[in-house]
């Protein structure tokens, strides 16, 4: 599962990551990473099975966490299936089906944001 | 032989006899029963497309008001609509810009929101004379409200479009959508096997005065549409609807990132089989349509043609260009497409549509012709510095310092042993290196990524890339990436101050 990790200005020096690794066990994968003068906002891939490990390990030290559980959200009303969206990104989350539908896999989802200026008709939203 | 006629076909339709499918189903069908008995079997053949027309818009009428006002500026939800006609009558085009939300909405969204029934915010002013003295006007208004309110769409139904990629290495807005640096993706556009214009390429059932669906509503085709190109085989249609008659899902606002508005139109033409030839070209398959592939890297108006493919292969989400696979996607939906052909199939097999004979023909050998430009665009090579200094990647900082205190340049293209270019640097990049005292070469400073302009490209090309990536000066470069010169944008404003 994917998750939104938030960190403020004041722990951003730490290597939070390495300290729950290590102390859950669990490789976390980084997806995507912003970081500023306001802080930090870090998009990270979890097995599902170790989820609830994980967030408490982020949580007891400070960091507030989202859960992704559906990464992308499509307006569904406006969409039109026309497809723009599948060419320009890079994790293949939208497939074009048998009966040319588009439809979407939320799991592969990173978060880059390229389809959301890519829908002409603003289906398309990142969930936070 | 079989000789039918547009009546006897709109007879069966009036008895329920008529036998109606969907042109890809027809392809099928002349497939596996050869084009004559196809002719037998098939009466009406139903086609659609479903994609970005920006074409597009309507002709509204508002009815007057008291006092009365003749609108000289109308905007509809802060979209200008043009209303050089009679006092309250205007056209609202689909491309153009909201004033105050810039792109993100259009005139195509104003006529997807009336369609929907949504009110929209009319704004007008006018100069006021002794029989129309109000000089300004607001109110909300729904399509029903409205007089008239009829869709005139000067260019739809391209019979095949282009697919667009990019060599270059910036992403590119399009109106075809993103396309990613160096073949990063294609996008294409059209129905393929379900396009109106290719089941019926010689125009032998389509013409002024052809029924047709529009937007969910039954309007006509009322002649052939601009830029109609024939003899390329990319026909275009003008076509006339009636607003308050439309579906919402069959017209969609849309907004191209860094491009602008459009509006997605549904349209789809009944082709009646009236003869062997005409069941022959309804056959037609994704595999027999071709479309060229152009490079939209180039910012010109004849883009290189990368190659050739069929829409067979377009739909399978992969091409091959210059022996690279390329992610392919639409930017037309095809299954919209589909729900067009769907749904005039089903008007004609219920009997609420019967076709028409066209009154006139489509013209078929005009070719389109480009711009006549009378000003003459100065070119980058009329306006570079040439024999300009380069420098080699391999020269020590200290050495390059020299040469800018010898006031030799701003920005020095730094070039490989057989003069390609592989780099840039500038006295800046340089006095800092300097100033905090580092040593090494040129190419630990130099900036790899360089903007560049090829010489025969037009001035306005090069001042778009200096303004679009705020930099200073462009190296140009030849086929070969040689360096020939350099163009500033002081260049470029002592020309532009010089020609006013
Ligand atoms: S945000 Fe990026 S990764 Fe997620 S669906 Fe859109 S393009 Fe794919
Ligand atoms: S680009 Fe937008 S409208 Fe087109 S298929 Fe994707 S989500 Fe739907």
């Amino acid at each position: 599962m994917k998750m939104l990790l938030h960190f403020t200005p004041q722990i951003i020096k730490k290597p939070l990551i390495a300290e729950v690794v290590l102390e859950t066990g669990v490789l976390v994968n980084i997806n995507k990473a912003t970081i500023d003068v306001t802080g930090g906002e870090l998009i990270i891939n979890v097995p599902d099975k170790d989820v609830n490990k994980v967030i408490k390990s982020f949580k007891s030290r400070g960091v507030d966490v989202v859960t992704l559980e559906k990464p992308i959200i499509r307006v569904d009303e406006e969409c039109v299936h026309c497809g723009a969206c599948i060419s320009v990104c890079p994790t293949n989350v939208f497939k074009c089906e048998v009966d040319d539908s588009i439809s979407l896999d939320h799991k592969e989802c990173i978060q880059c944001g390229a389809c959301i200026t890519a829908c002409p008709h603003n289906a398309l939203k990142l969930s936070r | 032989m079989v000789e039918k006629t547009v009546e006897e076909v709109n007879q069966k339709i009036r008895d329920g006899s008529v036998r109606v499918v969907t042109a890809e189903e027809m392809t099928e069908i002349v497939e596996a029963l050869g084009p004559k008995d196809a002719a037998k079997e098939v009466d009406v053949v139903t086609t659609g497309t479903f994609g970005a027309m920006c074409s597009s818009g309507a002709i509204l009428n508002f009815g007057h008001a008291d006092p009365p006002i003749k609108t000289q500026k109308v905007w509809l939800n802060d979209v200008e609509a043009y209303a050089g006609l009679a006092a309250v009558d205007v056209y609202i085009g689909a491309t153009q810009l909201s004033e105050s939300k810039g792109m993100e909405y259009g005139g195509g969204h104003v006529i997807e929101d009336l369609v929907s029934g949504k009110s929209v915010t009319l704004r007008a002013t006018g100069y006021g004379t002794d029989c129309y003295p109000l000089k300004n006007i607001e109110t909300t208004l729904t399509l029903e409200d409205l007089n008239q309110a009829a869709m005139i769409n000067p260019r739809n139904a391209y019979q095949r479009y282009n697919v667009a990629t990019n060599t270059s290495d910036q992403i590119m807005h399009t109106y075809m959508g993103p396309l990613l640096p160096n073949l990063g993706n294609a996008i294409y556009s059209g129905s393929g096997a379900l396009s109106p214009l290719f089941n019926d390429p010689t125009y032998a059932t389509i013409g002024i005065g052809t029924r047709i669906f529009l937007c969910g509503a039954q309007g006509y085709v009322i002649g052939e549409g601009t830029q109609h190109d024939p003899k390329s085989n990319m026909g275009t249609l003008m076509v006339k609807g009636n607003l308050k008659e439309m579906n919402p899902e069959f017209v969609k606002g849309a907004s191209f990132h860094k491009y602008g508005t459009t509006l997605y139109v549904g349209l789809g033409i009944p082709i009646p089989i009236l003869n062997e030839d005409v069941a022959l070209h309804t056959g037609i398959s994704d595999a027999e349509i071709r479309a060229e592939v152009l490079d939209y890297g180039v910012q010109r108006r004849d883009r290189p043609v990368l190659g050739k493919v069929t829409y067979e292969e377009l739909k399978s989400g992969r091409i091959e260009i210059d022996g690279k696979e390329v992610r392919t996607s639409a930017i037309s939906s095809l299954y919209m497409a589909r729900k067009v052909a769907e749904s005039l199939k089903d008007w004609i097999l219920k009997g609420e549509f019967t076709l028409s004979k066209p009154v006139e023909r489509l013209p078929t050998k005009l070719r389109v012709k480009s711009m006549r430009q009378t000003g003459g665009l100065p070119l980058v090579k009329d306006v570079m510095t040439d024999g300009i200094g380069t420098i080699k990647p391999d020269v020590g900082i200290e050495e390059a310092s020299k040469r800018i205190i010898k006031g030799e340049f701003n920005h020095l293209p730094v070039v490989s042993d057989d003069g390609r270019l592989v780099g840039i640097v500038t006295s800046w990049d340089i006095s800092r290196a300097v100033a905090l005292a580092k040593r090494g070469k040129v190419e630990q400073i130099m900036t790899r990524r360089v903007i560049v302009v090829s010489p025969s490209d037009p001035i306005d090309i090069a001042a778009r890339k200096l303004e679009q990536h705020n930099i200073s000066a462009l190296p140009v470069v030849d086929g070969k990436r040689k360096v020939i010169g350099i163009i500033t944008s002081e260049d470029l404003s002592k020309l532009l101050a010089g020609g006013t």
